[in-house]
């Protein structure tokens, strides 16, 4: 009764997902340098969180989600993966 | 490399023509063997847009070509959309010719100074000044709960108690409702988006037939309308089959007449069991997500949309309905966001949920205040309500969830504990008599021992705390 044909069903593409990808080693370092924070106060993302599943991130990664914002048009937003 | 050659390669890239041969030639004494790559390198745009403007012409009251508002824009440090907006409200100025040159810089330059006014100043308290925004239009809204307006109305809650179910992070709406959108075949088509309708509506036996329980011959019988099959497009086996898969021990008996008789394979005399067979098979689910209780198709716009009683994200998407359009369907139950989409599309979620229940009471709040909580809530990667089983309950300070709701509790609990206060916060300070840590209250000035020498990473002032 139900099979797949053209159904759109990856999460990824979602109009409320942004893009998330993990940030090189690099990016990180700088991020945290530039704040002068501690990588555990960057705000969190579980590691059970459907994105991270589908873009296979691992715990103590930190993911760059690139928003789309109201204000700024396009914003870059850092979070670092928990257990 | 060829001037013309550079020229060309520069009209390529979208850079209009005159401008291409002028920095084409602007280098044409510096460096002829220079790649297009190399060029694009150094930056061109910033080094010698400068030069390239004055080559463009000079005096005050000439017109300011589109290419100037290009190169002079890209070098001002403004966010992007201001960029994108301020670009297109010029150039609609540079065609109908009323743009000099003097007053180009004058806009761009008002323009940035405008900008840096309106940024927030360091250590202000903005989370207060987002709860005021939010509160005062808060006490302006109806007590009421709306409902939309058509054929066959869907009841959602609105207002302030929809405002306080986002805030509070409710995991069970009082209205959950689904807006789903369909693929572009379906979207235009009503009769196709009214299957699509009945497809996912749930249906159980109940509303597809009538259940009548014989003592007789200890079975259940029932009788399905047949217009109700055909409008809900099932076929009579598929019921069959749904009764079957109850239990194994269940058997269906197809009588001439059209009616089913059911019975258990290990006959029972008792009328309880027969009930309850009754009963399992009225609310065997037929066709359709366990939880949607209604299904609505209604035109918004260009598209037809299905408006949904009750919210299964979940189900919807592990179905994988046929001319669904998964990625552009979206819920009001926040909580189910998160688990299917994620914590970014939460806080997307909160943010657009928020608007519009704003909006729709014709109240106009900033943006960003909103934002900000949305980001609160969603800091550690879940969905926090705000009070004080959330964000509030989690302050480090006693003096402050004390002062905010059950004040004995939380002041007999860190005397249990022995917790101690570190007065760092607004609330904590304000009730020690002690200047507070915002704004100008969070500026110390830090003097060395000499007071000639320079304090170490700083210039002598600098925020502490």
């Amino acid at each position: 009764m139900m099979q797949r044909k053209d159904t759109k069903d990856t999460i990824l593409e979602h109009v409320l997902v942004p893009e998330h990808e993990i940030a090189e080693e690099a990016a990180v370092v700088e991020l945290l340098k530039r704040y002068k924070i501690e990588k555990e106060q960057l705000p969190k993302i579980k590691s059970t969180d459907p994105v991270i599943k589908e873009i296979k991130a691992k715990v103590g990664d930190v993911v760059r989600i690139k928003r789309s914002s109201r204000t700024a048009g396009e914003c870059l937003f850092y979070r670092l993966v928990i257990a | 490399m060829e001037v013309s050659k550079i020229a060309e390669e520069l009209r390529n890239l979208g850079i209009e023509e005159e401008v291409a041969e002028l920095i084409a030639s602007a280098f044409l004494p510096v460096e002829l063997t220079v790649t297009i790559e190399e060029l694009l390198e150094m930056q061109i745009e910033k080094a010698y847009s400068e030069d390239i403007v004055v080559m463009l012409g000079s005096g005050k009251d000439r017109e300011v070509k589109l290419s100037e508002i290009e190169l002079k824009l890209n070098k001002i440090e403004l966010p992007e959309k201001i960029k994108a907006e301020l670009k297109e409200k010029l150039k609609v100025k540079a065609v109908r010719k009323k743009l000099s040159s003097e007053k180009l810089n004058d806009i761009l330059s008002t323009v940035l100074s405008k900008y840096e006014e309106a940024k927030i100043d360091p250590r202000e308290a903005v989370g207060i000044v987002a709860a005021q925004s939010i509160g005062e239009p808060g006490t302006q809204m109806t007590m009421r709960t709306f409902h939309y307006a058509g054929v066959g109305a869907i009841y959602i809650t609105l207002g302030l108690p929809r405002l306080i179910e986002i805030v509070d992070a409710r995991k069970s709406l009082s209205t959950p409702t689904m807006k789903i959108k369909l693929l572009e075949k379906y979207a235009k088509d009503r009769n196709k988006a009214e299957e699509l309708a009945m497809e996912i509506q749930e249906t159980y036996i109940s509303d597809i037939g009538k259940i009548e329980t014989s003592i007789e011959d200890m079975s259940v019988w029932l009788s399905l309308d047949e217009q109700e099959l055909k409008t809900r497009n099932i076929k009579r086996e598929e019921v069959v089959t749904k009764i079957k898969g109850i239990d194994a021990d269940i058997l269906v008996e197809a009588m001439e007449d059209g009616q089913l008789r059911i019975y258990d394979k290990n006959y029972s005399n008792s009328l309880h069991d027969l009930s309850k067979l009754g009963k399992k098979v009225s609310t065997t689910l037929v066709e359709g997500i366990e939880g949607i209780k209604r299904v609505l198709v209604r035109r918004d716009k260009e598209e037809y949309v299905l408006y949904t009683v009750g919210s299964e994200l979940k189900k919807l998407k592990n179905q994988k309905i046929d001319g669904i359009d998964f990625t552009r369907t979206t819920t009001n139950n926040i909580a189910e966001i998160a688990e299917v989409l994620g914590i970014e599309a939460a806080r997307n979620a909160i943010i657009e949920e928020m608007l519009g229940t704003l909006n729709e009471q014709g109240l106009d709040v900033d943006t960003r205040h909103i934002t900000l909580i949305a980001d609160a809530m969603t800091m550690d990667g879940e969905v926090k309500p705000i009070g004080r089983h959330g964000i509030a309950g989690e302050k480090a300070s006693v003096l402050s969830r004390a002062a905010f709701e059950v004040t004995v509790d939380n002041l007999l609990a860190a005397a249990v504990h022995g917790e101690t206060d570190e007065l760092k916060g607004v609330t904590e300070n304000v009730i020690a008599g002690q200047l507070i840590k915002l704004g100008t209250g969070a500026v110390e000035l830090v003097v060395g021992k000499n007071p000639r020498e320079r304090v170490q990473g700083g210039k002598g002032l600098r925020a502490k705390g």
